[in-house]
């Protein structure tokens, strides 16, 4: 035994040597449990809470038409990013086709970096959600969107304004969960 | 013979592969060296989103091919760097960036290993202080030493 340190500083030195990295040890465990169940792919976007961004497409249907953003204010709407290299997009296809005639929104589809004829062949053989479709092939409305993986959807309020924006395929239980309290306070606009 | 020509083509892959870059940019450069400057040292910066831990210009994604794209255009319509990289965060957030800007969001990413860093420092010094001044024990009179210098604890 060491003579001379009372108990204080032992005490002291029990903190230092023990106390403290336990409980550094348990913070930072207690950090990494949280960050456990969250998902690094997904990237919040800054665009919630702003304006949606100006576009125009021609439409899919008929190119001489644009779809543009004029056309989603007025009424609480849905954006959709799809493609048909997209394989959450054929997942979530029969989703979008219950909301379309549920929901009571229009859904206006992105149809991002795509061939239009592979395009329509799947609006046609699967059923089409959209109310419209604006081709992106060059993928500009897409990064003007801070699209970066479809499908994407983005929930716009009738004066334009983006409300939400989910990235992944779209399921009735992210629908329930997300979408309806956000529009259930945004109303409907019609 | 076949095994070793295997192994040594292997092995050049491996050391020469990297050196000679896996760059996934091949467009043509830009007429203004300075730009291309700008647009070299933007592109490294870059997060790709679809495959997070490239850049956009190691990365063959349509979207990081869609990017670079957009940058050249900006740099040759005479945008700056802060034009381009404000156009990247509006629409992808601070994450878009590897070295995002300083403000009160992203101020603990900066900060913290600096701080870390001193509390690591100031802990060290401590423990240097605190050993200088004891004796170094050489005989047992006082029972064993508690922490000899150099010997793990």
């Amino acid at each position: 035994m060491r003579s001379g340190p009372g108990l204080r500083s032992e005490a002291g030195a029990t903190f230092w040597r023990f106390l403290l990295p336990v409980t550094f040890f348990v913070a930072l465990l207690a950090v990494f449990l949280l960050g456990l169940g969250k998902d690094p792919t997904l990237v919040p976007s800054p665009l919630v809470g702003k304006a949606a961004p100006e576009f125009s497409l021609p439409r899919l249907d008929d190119p001489s038409q644009t779809l543009s953003r004029k056309d989603l204010l007025g009424k609480t709407s849905l954006v959709n990013v799809w493609g048909t290299w997209c394989a959450g997009c054929r997942q979530e296809h029969e989703t979008l086709l219950a909301l379309a005639n549920d929901s009571g929104l229009p859904i206006f589809g992105i149809n991002w970096k795509d061939d239009p004829q592979l395009a329509r062949e799947w609006l046609t053989t699967l059923g089409n959600p959209y109310a419209a479709v604006g081709v992106d092939q060059d993928g500009r409305t897409a990064i003007n969107w801070g699209v970066y993986g479809a499908p994407e959807t983005f929930l716009i309020g009738p004066d334009g304004t983006v409300l939400y924006k989910h990235i992944a395929p779209m399921t009735l239980e992210v629908w329930k969960k997300e979408f309806l309290p956000r529009i259930a306070t945004a109303g409907t606009g019609s | 013979m076949t095994n070793f020509c295997c192994g040594l083509i292997v092995g050049l892959v491996i050391v020469l592969g990297p050196a000679s870059g896996w760059a996934m940019d091949t467009d043509a450069k830009l007429a203004d060296p300075a730009r291309q400057e700008t647009y070299v040292r933007l592109t490294h910066e870059v997060r790709c989103l679809v495959c997070q831990n490239q850049t956009i210009a190691d990365s063959n994604a349509p979207l990081a091919a869609d990017l670079r794209r957009e940058i050249r255009q900006m740099l040759e319509e005479g945008r700056s760097e802060t034009e381009v990289t404000t156009f990247l965060l509006d629409r992808y957030g601070d994450f878009v960036l590897y070295k995002p800007r300083f403000k009160a969001s992203t101020a603990a990413l900066w900060l913290a290993p600096g701080l870390l860093l001193l509390i690591g420092g100031l802990g060290l010094g401590r423990i240097i202080r605190r050993r200088r001044g004891l004796p170094v024990p050489v005989d047992d009179d006082e029972g064993p030493p508690e922490a000899a210098p150099g010997e793990p604890r």
